[in-house]
């Protein structure tokens, strides 16, 4: 934050004389306003991150005051769970499928778009981020119709235009279904991935491009040495921010499969829930185990991305 | 913050269409658009037919006549006009909530500097990164103790209340280069500490304030996992992503039921951001550009 100017540095230098009760005192309002967000960050957001960890250590179903402290006991039970690591495949190939497409289609629809002699482009970019705001719960609902094996309108097309001759079962046999809520979930938050595009794209400045296109650089070439490379940082961005949503998919998933068929769509938040609300006996402790092991994985994506981003930005200066 | 829309020129920019990979393009693109809406065209159209109409398969949108009873057998049998009032009412509440304590914090983090700022900073950013386990059983837990659960106003708190990083950080840079001047010719005028943020620094905040408003009521009127396991037990407090889904449970083969209910739900929220897209695409924009 950029805020010291002349008057802001004199006073922290004067600052340093005072005892630290009498600036206490000084700033009472800052600290004032300071305590709602304070208050409700502290119970809302650190406390239960804290007792989640705490509480992955514990036998314990929700209902009975009764928790035992069972050490790392849940965490060996969830490594050796088969159907974990089934929705721990799940959640990955689901985001394997999600973020190259969503990224890459992005990007070219982007590049598209950002054209300035197309007409139209912020009506079709309107359209296309119009499933973004919409409450991804009932769009899950809603796609099981539209999806639907006998009467919905995409078997319906499909039947018309002679692409099947039987109708297909697009959520309900195993082999479809993730590629189905795959599908879905790129309809959905396809705008999403455009918007950042579009705004990675207006960084890179017009003068360069045009400079090089004074010179006598094709269009092409303009966009493979010039804006491409000025977008690398952004690309990381893009698709770490794409992945950790896909990984958190929980209202599109539940509402649209449940994780059926045959849990062939059950991914990590899926079976979690799963342990923590639905089971006839709940174990919020295991499903907290769960839930910390995951989040730790996901971390480690992160990280290896940040890595990447790192790596990209020193090249970038160093070719500077 | 520049917006992010190409100006709208429309007669000179048409008359490019007669070249042919712009019209290719352009078709592409209209092509491309109808398959993305078409899922609502088509949830508004079975939502005024008849259910014969859609399971005879017809793929036309426009139903022979409009079966407006399908509206009233979701909006009073399936109860959508007490979800669509709870979601209205936690929307509203859980932004107020929002723009209230992140605009304070924000204000003072953006122009003072004060004992403990950096530690504070760094707890909000670094919870970001740390990895959350299930915290939603810890939240539960807290609310039941506090007696809120069961409750819209425990819903609302909740939703409000945790983790708005993204807006108070927002609200830190909006007021932060707001001109010192302002505040210093108020002091010489004798106003107070809230007077300076209440009269002269909130107003001037309006594009920021629009942009968390318009972000948080979407995302709190579209939150479904939250609002499901507070409304566990309390059937009349579900929001209308909760109750879609028990209403389907229930009612599975009432499509005209369904595509009404569905369009309940989500025709206003695309009204809002039809009517204030400048400002919700720009706080999305302002995320990857930081």
């Amino acid at each position: 934050m950029n805020v010291a100017t002349t008057t802001q540095v004199n006073t922290r230098a004067r600052n340093r004389q005072r005892p630290l009760a009498q600036r206490l005192w000084r700033d009472r309002w800052i600290y004032l306003f300071l305590t709602p967000t304070t208050v409700l960050y502290v119970l809302f957001t650190l406390w239960p991150m804290i007792a989640s960890y705490w509480y992955s250590m514990l036998d314990w179903n929700g209902f009975s005051r009764e928790r035992s402290f069972v050490g790392f006991d849940n965490y060996q039970e969830v490594m050796s769970d088969p159907l974990f690591w089934r929705a721990f495949r799940n959640s990955f190939w689901y985001m394997g499928g999600v973020v190259p497409l969503r990224v890459g289609l992005a990007l070219i629809v982007a590049i598209i778009l950002t054209n300035p002699r197309l007409p139209f482009s912020s009506f079709f970019r309107t359209m296309l981020f119009l499933p973004v705001v919409t409450t991804t719960a009932i769009v899950g609902v809603l796609m099981t119709f539209v999806f639907d094996p006998a009467s919905g309108p995409v078997n319906t097309v499909l039947l018309n235009l002679g692409i099947v001759d039987r109708t297909v079962d697009f959520l309900g046999q195993s082999r479809n279904a993730m590629f189905t809520a795959i599908t879905i979930d790129v309809w959905k938050w396809f705008g999403l991935t455009l918007i950042y595009w579009l705004a990675a794209l207006q960084t890179v400045p017009n003068d360069v491009k045009e400079a090089a296109q004074v010179d006598g650089a094709s269009e092409w070439h303009v966009f493979w040495h010039i804006t491409l490379p000025m977008l690398k940082p952004f690309a990381i961005i893009i698709t770490l921010i794409t992945a950790l949503g896909a990984l958190h998919s929980f209202d599109l998933l539940y509402t649209l499969t449940g994780g059926g068929p045959a849990l062939t769509t059950e991914v990590v938040e899926v079976y979690i829930y799963r342990w923590a609300f639905t089971a006839s006996v709940p174990r919020l402790g295991y499903a907290s185990a769960a839930a910390v092991f995951f989040g730790l994985a996901t971390l480690v994506l992160a990280l290896v991305q940040l890595v990447g981003l790192r790596y990209a930005q020193r090249m970038r200066s160093g070719n500077a | 913050m520049r917006n992010i829309s190409p100006p709208l020129t429309f007669g000179t920019k048409l008359g490019n269409l007669r070249y042919p990979r712009i019209l290719l393009v352009f078709l592409l693109l209209l092509v491309l658009s109808a398959i993305w809406i078409y899922p609502f065209l088509w949830m508004v159209s079975a939502s005024l037919k008849a259910p014969l109409e859609i399971f005879s398969g017809g793929l036309g949108l426009i139903p022979e006549m409009a079966k407006w009873e399908n509206y009233e057998r979701a909006w009073i049998d399936a109860d959508f006009s007490r979800y669509l009032l709870n979601t209205v009412i936690v929307a509203v509440s859980a932004t107020l909530l929002v723009l209230f304590h992140c605009s304070l914090t924000g204000y003072v983090l953006g122009r003072y500097s004060f004992a403990g700022k950096k530690v504070f900073i760094g707890v909000l950013i670094g919870t970001l990164f740390v990895p959350a386990g299930y915290t939603i059983i810890p939240v539960l837990e807290l609310a039941n103790r506090l007696h809120m659960l069961n409750s819209l106003w425990g819903m609302i708190i909740v939703l409000g209340g945790g983790g708005h990083t993204a807006a108070i950080l927002l609200f830190t840079g909006y007021f932060n280069q707001l001109p010192k001047e302002l505040e210093e010719a108020a002091i010489l005028d004798g106003a107070t500490f809230w007077q300076i943020y209440a009269r002269i620094m909130l107003p001037l905040a309006k594009p920021a304030l629009a942009t968390v408003t318009i972000m948080t009521f979407l995302s709190t009127w579209n939150s479904f996992f939250v609002p499901l396991v507070f409304t566990f037990s309390r059937p009349e407090l579900r929001t209308l992503s909760v109750g879609m889904q028990a209403f389907v449970g229930q009612h599975e083969t009432d499509w005209p039921g369904m595509a009404a209910g569905a369009t309940i739900s989500l025709i206003p929220v695309m009204l809002v951001f039809l009517l204030l897209q400048r400002y919700y695409i720009e706080g999305i924009a302002g995320a990857v550009k930081s």
